[in-house]
């Protein structure tokens, strides 16, 4: 028997989170010190930024250097793109994506949003909720991120005040309801000296939570995974027509939502064609079920014409593929959008020409008021109509996060230039 | 259906298979890098699980400094012939003898050179994506590297300029000239690496394990020594058992001292180990803390 036939839908290998905060609010400071207290710093990474900060003509190590990478931020002191930190526990590894707080760095947060699981938006204990931290939390609700943490940094610098935590957490939570957010921690701690990250410290006894690595070691994502809406974007057909695999046809791609048996009725989207599946392959043998986000070969009983960018669903499940739908978009590049030109759509596997047919209106994050606008520029975000060349299996994005989003390509560039989240069809234009 | 947990590594490696089938399917002339060492050696294994029962739709290719260990380049030849897969190699000397690389002795470290025989390779196949085993956990410019990464006509890299990289969905859009490298392993660290080695029950070279081998003692490390590396006067050589966490130039690339013999003592070190891949085994990585970073810009992989 394959190692993978025993695998069950219990992910509790790997967490994807990120950090928010403001400039100066402790992200950096965080990370080297979760990075530190589970001893996943290497000597040499230390030796390195000791030196560095003592030539900065400081004392101690500043943990924030780990993650401040290329030379040019160095210099101007401030993180200004995504940056990666890996470690690891017993009990999981963790992905961080350091995204910055700056103001006009809209676009990194959702990037490193896009695959978190969970996302720690860290709050200044003596500031309290700023319009940063509003706009933090609406950016992790429009990107769905499952878990949300809020860290009440600096702790020391308020006498480690519980009444002050408090305060913090009802103004956010106020904040929270409108944005439909749930499953919000509020943790209170001191990321420079260390209270309640690894270690719960000596001054935060009123507190009776679990510490940030505690429940970053705990917390389930199992769901995070849509599990009920078999999806299989199909990347690349298999055939190669030897002698012993003629009429070899394997349709290979990742599950990216619910799940697969053998027998199961498929249909192809966007032909509508229908078949079952005969066989679930991997390079260790064949499987009876297969889940998302698992890698596989699927074969079916008839010979249809599958190509890549057609997606594979349950015949019982069937989605609609459309040529309009309504999508939140939040516009990346430098170059504003134009109303009038064509781009190109990547969603899943398929990439079609598209229009921007109408702005429904944007969002100021700060105040969220929606406000009518006639274009888009660098980190805007709006309600936009949408129509395609082509028919798209369009599912609402907060249902399901792997199909729901897409990017817009600029074909003249070819840039990236905005990201999507497919809004419910029941107004499409 | 028991509760074997979907693990880490699970993860990582359907990720990485995505990766490498988005490559396949959207580049139009991609080539995997292969050196032997156990970070393409990974790349190869996840190319099988992508592609069989096809054949891989793109050759390896090797850029040979002609300063490899001997075991290593063995090993290369000898797994490329067991995949059945077209092996391409491209060596330093041919750009030396053209005078595209102008050594100031035979002996220093070729390393910074690889570039030059990788460009040319690039414009004589016309390749539009290379397939790379390079991780993030590696060095600190390569944490904001993304797993799609441009590289205009001059092999350049901008880190300023980079493509937002969302979600799982990737722009592998390129205009003539520009080239993709690709990272499928962008997030699996060191230890992950030797864990899918152990799982996977990898061939790796010899030279990974613990070894007998005559070093010199130098402020940055045990220094092997070969054809390249002659004790200078007043130096001693000695015999001590070590072995390679990198495999890469002959002139600057150092053992540690281990008595690792298998996979698993590799891990176990791995897990307890204190310095980084690249500090405890690369001289010319040593010089600045960000010194990756200016190379990188000149199109070193
Ligand atoms: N007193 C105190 N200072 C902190 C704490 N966390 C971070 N800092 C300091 O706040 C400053 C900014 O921290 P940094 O991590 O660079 O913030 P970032 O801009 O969010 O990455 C640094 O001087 C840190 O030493 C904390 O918990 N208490
Ligand atoms: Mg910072």
């Amino acid at each position: 028997m394959s190692a993978i036939e025993k695998i069950s839908l219990d992910q509790t290998g790997l967490l994807r989170f990120i950090t928010a905060g403001s400039v100066d609010d402790g992200k950096s400071t965080l990370i080297g010190r979760l990075l530190h207290d589970s001893k996943s710093i290497f000597e040499d990474q230390l030796t390195s930024i000791t030196n560095t900060t003592r030539k900065r003509g400081a004392e101690g190590v500043d943990l924030s250097l780990l993650t401040d990478g290329l030379q040019a931020e160095r210099e101007q002191g401030i993180t200004i793109d995504v940056a990666y930190r890996y470690f690891a526990t017993p009990k999981r590894k963790f992905i961080i994506a350091d995204t910055p707080g700056h103001e006009q760095y809209t676009r990194n947060m959702v990037t490193g949003a896009s695959t978190a699981n969970l996302a720690i938006i860290l709050i200044d204990a003596r500031k309290g909720v700023l319009t940063q931290s509003r706009r933090h939390a609406y950016l992790a609700s429009l990107v769905g991120i499952p878990h949300l943490v809020v860290a009440v940094n600096k702790m020391d610098l308020v006498d480690y005040s519980q009444a002050v935590f408090d305060k913090i957490c009802s103004d956010f939570g106020a904040f929270a309801e409108k944005l439909n957010l749930r499953n919000i921690v509020y943790i209170p701690m001191s990321a420079l000296n260390g209270d309640m990250v690894v270690e719960r410290g000596e001054h935060l006894d009123w507190y009776q939570g679990s510490t940030l690595m505690d429940l970053l070691e705990t917390v389930s994502i199992e769901d995070d995974i849509n599990r009920e809406d078999f999806r299989f974007p199909v990347q690349w057909v298999c055939r190669p027509q030897t002698k012993e695999l003629h009429d070899f046809r394997g349709y290979m791609g990742r599950i990216e939502s619910g799940s697969v048996r053998t027998g199961d009725a498929v249909t192809v989207l966007p032909s509508g064609l229908s078949s079952r599946i005969k066989e679930i392959l991997v390079y260790e043998g064949p499987l009876a079920e297969a889940f998302a986000p698992q890698s596989v070969t699927l074969t079916i009983e008839d010979h249809l014409d599958i190509s890549r960018g057609d997606m594979l669903v349950k015949t019982s499940d069937t989605p609609q593929a459309t040529k309009a739908f309504d999508a939140m978009l939040c516009w990346l590049s430098e170059q504003p959008l134009d109303l009038n030109r064509k781009y190109l759509i990547k969603q899943t596997t398929r990439v079609v020409k598209a229009v921007i047919s109408r702005i429904d209106y944007r969002i100021d994050v700060n105040s969220m008021a929606q406000e009518a606008v006639n274009m888009l520029k660098m980190n805007d975000i709006a309600r936009v109509g949408l129509k395609v060349q082509q028919p798209l299996v369009c599912d609402d994005y907060a249902r399901n996060r792997a199909t729901g989003c897409f990017i817009v390509i600029d074909e003249s560039s070819n840039n990236t230039v905005a990201a999507g989240m497919i809004l419910p069809s029941d107004r499409a234009a | 259906m028991s509760n074997h947990p979907f693990s880490h590594l699970d993860a990582l490696e359907s990720e990485a298979i995505h990766i490498m089938r988005e490559v396949a399917a959207e580049c139009a002339n991609p080539v995997l890098l292969f050196s032997g060492g156990k970070d393409s050696i990974v790349l190869l294994r996840l190319a099988e699980k992508a592609f069989r029962p096809g054949r891989f739709p793109f050759p390896l290719m090797h850029i040979d400094t002609e300063h490899n260990f001997p075991e290593v380049i063995a090993f290369r030849d000898h797994r490329a012939k067991e995949l059945g897969e077209r092996l391409i190699v491209r060596s330093m000397e041919d750009s030396i003898k053209k005078g595209r690389v102008v050594l100031r002795s035979e002996t220093q470290s070729r390393n910074a050179f690889q570039s030059v025989t990788l460009l040319d390779a690039i414009a004589e196949f016309k390749f539009d994506a290379c397939i790379g085993g390079a991780r993030r956990d590696e060095e600190k410019a390569r944490a904001k590297e993304r797993i799609f990464s441009f590289r205009d006509e001059f092999g350049q890299w901008d880190p300023k300029n980079q493509r937002p990289e969302l979600w799982d969905i990737y722009n592998t859009r390129t205009h003539p000239g520009e080239n993709i490298r690709v990272f499928p392993i962008s997030n699996w660290t060191e230890l992950d690496v030797w864990e899918y080695i152990a799982r996977e029950k990898l061939e790796v070279p010899e030279i990974y394990f613990a070894h007998s081998r005559e070093v010199i003692r130098r402020a940055a490390g045990l220094l092997p020594v070969s054809h390249l590396v002659q004790p200078q006067a007043g130096e001693k050589t000695e015999h001590i058992t070590v072995r390679f966490r990198t495999v890469g130039d002959m002139s600057c690339t150092c053992p540690v001292e281990s008595a690792a013999a298998t996979v698993e003592a590799i891990i176990a070190e791995t897990a307890m180990t204190r310095i980084t891949e690249r500090g405890a085994t690369r001289m010319d990585d040593q010089t600045s803390e960000a010194s990756m970073e200016p190379r990188k810009k000149e199109g070193y992989f």
